[in-house]
């Protein structure tokens, strides 16, 4: 179609523009080091997640014992203390998503190199989930500042922070890099063969019409 | 395949799928009606009316909450007689000696980044709304306002205050001050902010 689109404001230039002109926003057709980028991240967040995982989140200090605690012992803890909702939330939003996480991010790229036996609909879908959750994995991080900033009664009681607060911290926002630099279009791409020369105007059509191809500007 | 381009008035009546570029023409949405890609389902264009107001007096809201929520106590400890105080920014400041650098990114996540950008949206709307032209390179704050929003975490932190209490509730007597409820009003408004603003009518308003 001799198109480029784009991905921040949805605006249509025709192909080879380089900058678009409504909001500035550099066009390319694809981000072709999207993968590259995506897997950089990728490995230096679980690179972060081991150190995360393994050296102490909380160091609790009281009269009678010092304590030091990993997410995953902490949260056990909070078990034993009856606090089941807790513990969840904290192996939910530090184990259960960020090795999720993990996963998906891997498998959409997979998916681009290798093609894959998802739809293409359900991939998107788990590329918004993970980019929607995984910011939400920052809250063990919050807890811990939240919580030392807090319990500080001098002698009594103490928390300091531990270092794997800074990998977890670390972990998250490679992640969540690793996510954005994955452009979403090339979920897509595979489908251009397939659907040209189709209709494409979808059964849910009813607000927005489909022109004969896609903007893409090879 | 077309083989003709498009010129490029055309293009103007054009909108892509940012998330999986598919092509549509523009048709404008009526009242409580969203434009939708067929294909991958993400909502394109969603127009509210007199939406524009709305999120102008939101971010206002936002701006003050914030301020207001670091600087008032947060929430306070009384274990044994003995008292301790905290607020947002000193939870922020938890991070000491080596990890200074973790200080100034949670800082940034749940304080400096929020008020950026409903700042940054109300530079960019309120001329908008009061029918005067854009602001001074009202585009590529709009676009930054964008850029940062995933980086925004103050709702993030408030369900992380609700997690921190019930830690700490066996070990001590704990107490909300001012700064507690404003962060929770805060949560609320900023899921309005975002279900309300439709960027491509932005955008639109932006370009003429």
């Amino acid at each position: 179609m001799g198109l480029v689109a784009c991905s921040r404001c949805t605006r249509v230039w025709p192909a080879g523009t380089k900058v678009c002109d409504r909001c500035g926003h550099a066009l390319r057709s694809r981000d072709t080091h999207s993968l590259q980028k995506v897997w950089a991240w990728w490995l230096v967040g679980l690179g972060a997640y081991v150190p995360a995982n393994v050296l102490p989140m909380l160091e609790t200090r009281t009269l009678v014992m010092r304590e030091e605690s990993t997410i995953i012992g902490g949260a056990m803890e909070m078990a034993h203390h009856g606090a089941y909702g807790i513990a969840a939330v904290i192996i939910i939003a530090s184990v259960f998503i960020p090795i999720g996480k993990f996963g998906a991010v891997a498998a959409l790229a997979l998916g681009v190199r290798h093609g894959s036996s998802i739809s293409q609909l359900r991939r998107q879908q788990l590329y918004e989930v993970v980019e929607y959750i995984g910011r939400w994995s920052m809250i063990d991080v919050f807890v811990v500042a939240i919580v030392s900033s807090l319990v500080q009664l001098g002698s009594l009681a103490a928390i300091k922070p531990g270092p794997a607060s800074f990998f977890f911290a670390l972990s998250v926002i490679f992640t969540m890099l690793s996510a954005q630099s994955f452009d979403s279009r090339l979920i897509w791409d595979a489908d251009t063969e397939v659907r040209k020369g189709r209709d494409a105007r979808g059964t849910k059509g009813r607000d927005a019409r489909e022109t004969a191809d896609r903007g893409h500007a090879v | 395949m077309q083989t003709a381009d498009p010129l490029p008035d055309d293009l103007e009546h054009l909108i892509a799928c940012p998330h999986c570029d598919a092509v549509y023409h523009v048709v404008q949405p009526g009242p409580s009606e969203r434009a939708v890609c067929v294909r991958c389902h993400t909502v394109l264009i969603a127009p509210r009316k007199r939406a524009g107001m709305q999120i102008i007096s939101i971010s206002a809201a936002v701006v003050i909450l914030v301020v207001a929520a670091t600087l008032f106590p947060f929430l306070s400890v009384r274990v044994a007689g003995v008292h301790h105080d905290s607020s947002v920014l000193d939870a922020a400041l938890a991070f000491s000696g080596p990890f200074v650098l973790l200080s100034l990114a949670v800082a940034a996540l749940i304080v400096f980044i929020p008020v950026m950008r409903a700042l940054l949206i109300l530079y960019v709307l309120v001329p908008v709304v009061f029918d005067r032209p854009p602001a001074r390179h009202a585009r590529h704050a709009f676009r930054f306002a964008e850029a940062l929003k995933p980086w925004s975490m103050a709702e993030i932190f408030a369900i992380g205050c609700a997690v921190a209490l019930i830690k700490v509730a066996d070990l001590a007597l704990v107490n909300f001050g001012p700064a507690f409820w404003m962060f929770a009003v805060l949560v609320v408004l900023l899921v309005v902010q975002d279900g309300f603003m439709c960027r491509y009518s932005v955008w639109q308003s932006l370009e003429e």
